[in-house]
């Protein structure tokens, strides 16, 4: 395509959505409820990143009956099984046909800048004008990686969680699996079952059962409201949005993930990755502390799904409550281990920054983070969506978009209707 | 438990550490600190130590007063015992800073403390420094510490306060974490 082509314009609409996910369409819908004239612009499919960031076993960490959006739920025979990848990409994708969102596929936004009552959007295929915008491209673009990666040396093997697919990937010899999330213990446990030894490198984590006194945990977190937590209401909101994803699984079986699982399945935990040195990585102490923090969390946790159970009157309808096993963290977890001759390859489950490299606005704090009041960016008509805890605990959640987009649409709408009033008749621009 | 009137005080301003750290967030350059302490060899294994100034919020500062330490061996290890080993100094900065940061989370969790007792111990074989064998290293082979806290809170209340005060330690991550220490001489 020439230069010329590719600044070619390519359309004008009030609202741009960047992003064809659950998020994007949700707001996309929320918009034609209100006549609003929008596009969603969306780099690859709906559902991009389902269809191509994904390791294979993958599954929701909410049970199916929780798969809802603005008008469109789960329908089939299994509420309480858990999606695989597939059937998320098949379900974000029967809602964009169900509500027919006008989307753009394969056109990757390339930069946005401020442009006079809006954005200039630049795509691979032209540049939009649009008075609003609405940012959906997910929390999860870019694997974020320490620094100390750096000092890995070249015979070890990294692999991040964004490109891992199945233990064949890996070649054979031991595994560091750096992170103790849903995603560090998923990955430990399946190429611990692929027959390769596996370290895994613990920091500070949230511990949960699958299920808890015969109920999903996140049935009772929905249901305790602890899901609907606003975000305005949390001691440390910028704390809150870093809390990582606690460690779940999603499998018929609905068994816990934990580290005490895992460890019987013959993985030896370790503390955080806190160096490497003379091509060895170093572990720190503080492993007892995350456990015991994560521990302690875990039993207020539970301690408030039994009071909430008691106050309700619903103590009859489910199991008796239940403590678990403290974490076990052995009389002397290793502080090191060789790189190279022990460990041959380094899977990173250490997390993911949202990707807004694009993003030619003056809308971001020192350390590069968005800024932004629950959605709302300190840019006029600018929005963001789907990120954790944005305006609630469940925001980053599929069946959180709900809420989120009913109230930044009518902030955007506001946003609308307050510029368009500043213009003169007939001057409005599109 | 915790009701909003009941006045708790550990004798820790609460107030000024978050007032400090919102502070200390809009202006992060304030935040870099240079902590300082200089050493004289007096004789044989004693040695004294001085602290006095230290760098923090943009400025030169000073402690209220100079601040002494005689470090020595006991006499087992043929010294005088002018004072503290080295060693137990690390288990002197980390018992000080435990327990500095449990007063605080108690405070900002409203905890009254009567009182906070901590008892360390260290292991350490010997046969590292001096060369013995030379699979045992020098340092630690492991730190136990533990509290015996009276406080208004039950013993999981305890129990986190303890948990939150090491996640926040500066002199517990100096011990879990390694650091990169760079020692140069020069000729008087």
């Amino acid at each position: 395509m020439s230069h010329r082509a590719q600044r070619q314009q390519a359309g004008i609409a009030d609202v741009i959505v960047i992003g064809a996910g659950h998020s994007g369409l949700a707001m996309s819908r929320a918009l034609s409820l209100r006549s609003i004239d929008h596009v969603v612009l969306e780099r690859g499919e709906v559902a991009n990143s389902w269809r191509t960031e994904r390791w294979d076993s993958l599954r929701l960490l909410t049970p199916n009956w929780m798969s809802r959006l603005p008008g469109y739920r789960y329908d089939g025979n299994d509420p309480d099984g858990y999606m695989t990848v597939a059937e998320v990409v098949e379900f974000v994708a029967g809602y964009a046909a169900r509500i027919a969102a006008p989307v753009i596929t394969r056109t990757a936004v390339t930069q946005v800048e401020r442009v006079a009552d809006g954005y200039r959007v630049s795509t691979t295929r032209g540049d939009w004008l649009c008075r609003a915008l609405v940012l959906a491209s997910g929390a999860f673009n870019v694997p974020a990686i320490p620094r100390l990666a750096d000092g890995i040396p070249p015979d070890v093997t990294q692999l991040t969680a964004q490109r891992y697919r199945n233990p064949s990937q890996i070649d054979d010899g031991a595994v560091l699996v750096v992170g103790a999330s849903a995603t560090g213990l998923q990955l430990a446990q399946e190429i611990r079952q692929s027959g390769r030894q596996v370290m895994l490198a613990v920091g500070e984590h949230v511990r949960m059962p699958r299920v808890y006194r015969g109920r999903d945990v996140q049935w009772w977190m929905l249901a305790s409201g602890i899901l609907d937590q606003r975000i305005e209401d949390t001691d440390d909101p910028l704390r809150a949005r870093r809390v990582p994803s606690p460690q779940l699984v999603g499998t018929p079986e609905r068994a816990t993930l934990d580290l005490n699982a895992l460890q019987a399945q013959g993985v030896e935990i370790a503390g955080r990755l806190a160096g490497v040195r003379d091509g060895k990585a170093l572990f720190s102490g503080s492993l007892r502390n995350v456990c015991a923090l994560a521990d302690l969390k875990m039993n207020r946790l539970l301690d408030a799904f039994d009071e909430w159970a008691d106050e309700n009157g619903i103590t009859a309808e489910v199991g008796p409550a239940e403590r678990y096993a403290p974490t076990d963290v052995g009389p002397s977890p290793r502080l090191d281990c060789e790189l190279g001759k022990e460990i041959k390859t380094i899977v990173w489950a250490t997390g993911f920054k949202p990707d807004y490299s694009w993003l030619q606005v003056p809308a971001f704090d020192r350390r590069g983070n968005l800024k932004h009041d629950r959605g709302i960016v300190g840019a006029p008509g600018l929005y963001v969506l789907g990120l954790p805890y944005l305006r609630r605990r469940k925001s980053s959640f599929i069946h959180g978009a709900g809420d989120d987009v009913l109230e930044l649409s009518a902030h955007l709408a506001g946003h609308l209707d307050l510029t368009a009033r500043r213009h003169v008749p007939g001057m409005a621009t599109g | 438990m915790n009701t909003q009137e009941r006045t708790v005080d550990n004798g820790v301003n609460v107030e000024a550490l978050l007032g400090a750290r919102e502070a200390l967030t809009e202006a992060p350059e304030a935040a870099a600190f240079k902590w300082r302490a200089t050493s004289e060899w007096v004789s044989g294994t004693h040695s004294r130590t001085t602290v006095d100034g230290f760098f923090g919020l943009g400025d030169e500062q000073k402690h209220r007063q100079t601040f002494q330490f005689d470090v020595d061996h006991p006499e087992i290890f043929a010294a005088e015992d002018n004072g503290a080993t080295p060693v137990e100094f690390i288990l002197v900065g980390l018992a000080g800073c435990l327990s500095a940061g449990i007063a605080s989370v108690a405070q900002n969790r409203n905890i009254q403390l009567r009182s906070v007792k901590a008892t360390l111990e260290a292991g350490m074989d010997l046969q590292g420094i001096l060369g013995i064998d030379d699979a045992v290293r020098n340092g630690f082979d492991g730190i136990q510490v533990h509290y015996e806290i009276d406080a208004d809170a039950t013993q999981d209340e305890i129990a986190a306060l303890v948990a939150q005060s090491q996640k926040r330690s500066a002199v517990f991550d100096v011990v879990t974490n390694p650091t990169d220490v760079t020692v140069t001489t020069s000729k008087a």
